[in-house]
């Protein structure tokens, strides 16, 4: 008996635990540095150059406590599905549901966003080379196949690429102040707006460039997503979450000062590529071909990593049934959970070839900003149920409950700046979050293995 | 015709060949190993043979 038991588990399929810190950093960090390439800038365009500098921190400070309570939750729940397995055992399956929901859409509109990007830079690229009218489709579509087969033959190799490319963007940030401090621009560095114009729209200006203040760190919570390939969770994953957020914190104060100083705050507004913009105002040719590298290479692994977060939040869905098991499968050779990354496909590129940039881009932020209201609640409740001292933890984040309080006044702040450009989106996207919800309650979770869904060995919680 | 309309007819070339490699693939496991294989992941094992959570 004992020996068709070993059998058993000795042929189970689970995924490649073979990542280090690195690789997480990769993850997180290649996912968001998108951000500050592109983006960002809409935030000046709403508000000025001060609101756009207020809106940076304000959002740094939000990721920052996102990035702390993740560490201590995803260090102790490691696995894959991040922040869905986290609510699946400290909320219930109806929020599971929902926050592998957000997950999923976040991640594969911002996928579709960023093959978007790819698609307009190479236009741009041809544009100025003298061919009008390039066709993007193809390479949009090449894009998230190509991506989409790097993901199914390996996350080593997948998450090493992200790791190359993450590093060159962000060098390519530093080279550019660097080399702007020491005179290699053609043009000097003018902050006279910060004193002239400080506050063209008010106070409701800094409000409304909250919305893409979110957008120098949206995805950082995807390291989360890697908890199950880590070779140690408890250790990798606060230390590349925790990296991840310094680095882009780095980034994005370096990217505000460089091109707020470069480009007048009324272009800058409306810029589609702001780091490379302000590469081409130093006149230096060197520095706007490094920095029109870094543009491809940060939508390269941006969209790489969503690829990645998406398809493993779709696959524990189907392995606990909240979706069809079929999805919970795992290729026997590469270790990839192939069907869920295939399945992913023909979604994102609907969103890529049949939906406008900003809308992609809007809904991907609103799921990212419900994913976040979770996390406080989330985290209030992990640290009731069970109170440091019951159950190891990786990482301990300090100050704990005001990070998570914190977080949710910033979430409160971002859903009114939200509402104030994109309300119709807003009621459309929870009108879709009820619907799912309906029918999960109603039919789906019938199909739901109850006693198997809780896989953590915790004592039980306080209180029960 | 310039470059930029052959690298055109590359990507959609490229593209259509990814999608037909990823999609042969995915139809050679399928029907070579057993459903029951492919979905025998289950969420947790780390945590049971690693990650003891005492103190």
């Amino acid at each position: 008996m004992s020996n068709t038991t070993a059998a058993a588990a000795q042929e189970r399929l689970g995924l490649l635990r073979v990542l280090g810190p690195g690789h997480v950093w990769a993850l997180g960090v290649g996912i968001v540095l998108v951000g500050e390439y592109m983006g960002w800038n809409f935030s000046v365009g709403k508000g000025g150059m001060i609101a756009g500098l207020v809106a940076c921190w304000v959002a740094g400070l939000l990721y920052t406590c996102v990035a702390m309570i993740d560490s201590e939750v995803t260090s102790t729940v490691a696995a894959a599905g991040g922040q869905y397995a986290q609510a699946k055992h400290i909320v219930g399956p109806l929020m599971a549901f929902n926050v592998g929901l957000f997950l999923v859409m976040a991640y594969t509109m911002l996928e579709a966003a960023n093959a978007i990007t790819i698609g307009f830079l190479l236009d741009t690229v041809a544009g100025m080379l003298g061919h009008s009218g390039l066709n993007q489709k193809p390479f949009i579509i090449l894009t998230i196949l190509a991506l989409a087969w790097l993901n199914y033959r390996g996350v080593l190799a997948s998450l090493s690429f992200n790791f190359i490319i993450t590093a060159f963007a962000f060098v390519a940030i530093i080279v550019l102040f660097l080399s702007v401090q020491f005179g290699a621009s053609a043009v000097p560095l003018d902050f006279s707006a910060v004193s002239n114009e400080p506050l063209p729209y008010g106070w409701l200006g800094i409000v409304a460039a909250l919305h893409f203040g979110l957008w120098y760190y949206l995805g950082i919570e995807g390291t989360c997503q890697a908890a199950e390939e880590v070779r140690s969770p408890a250790r990798s994953l606060p230390f590349g979450t925790m990296a991840g957020i310094m680095t882009l914190l780095i980034a994005a104060t370096l990217t505000w000062y460089v091109c707020s100083g470069l480009i007048p705050w009324e272009y800058l507004g409306n810029a589609g590529t702001p780091l490379f913009d302000a590469a081409r105002v130093t006149g230096n040719s060197g520095l706007m071909v490094l920095l029109f590298i870094g543009t491809a290479f940060a939508t390269t692994a941006s969209a790489n990593g969503c690829i990645n977060d998406a398809s493993r939040a779709w696959f524990s869905m189907g392995r606990d049934r909240y979706l069809p098991s079929w999805f919970g499968a795992v290729h026997p050779h590469y270790r990839t959970p192939y069907r869920s990354i295939v399945f992913l496909v023909p979604i994102a590129l609907i969103f890529a070839l049949g939906a406008p940039l900003d809308q992609v881009i809007t809904f991907s932020i609103l799921s990212g900003l419900l994913g976040y209201t979770f996390m406080t609640f989330n985290m209030v409740m992990f640290r009731r149920k069970w109170p440091l001292g019951t159950i190891k933890r990786g990482y301990v984040h300090p100050w704990h409950p005001l990070p998570a309080l914190l977080l949710l006044l910033i979430c409160g702040a971002t859903y009114f700046a939200v509402f104030l450009g994109y309300g119709t989106q807003l009621i459309a996207m929870l009108s879709f979050y009820i619907i799912a919800s309906l029918w999960f309650h109603f039919w789906r979770y019938r199909f739901v293995r109850r006693g198997d869904q809780f896989t953590m060995p915790w004592p039980r919680p306080i209180g029960y | 015709m310039d470059i930029w309309n052959y690298l055109e007819y590359a990507a959609w070339a490229l593209s259509a060949l990814v999608a037909a490699i990823m999609l042969l693939d995915m139809f050679r496991i399928d029907t070579t190993y057993d459903n029951e294989l492919l979905t025998s992941s289950r969420e947790g094992e780390l945590e049971l043979t690693q990650e003891r959570h005492e103190l």
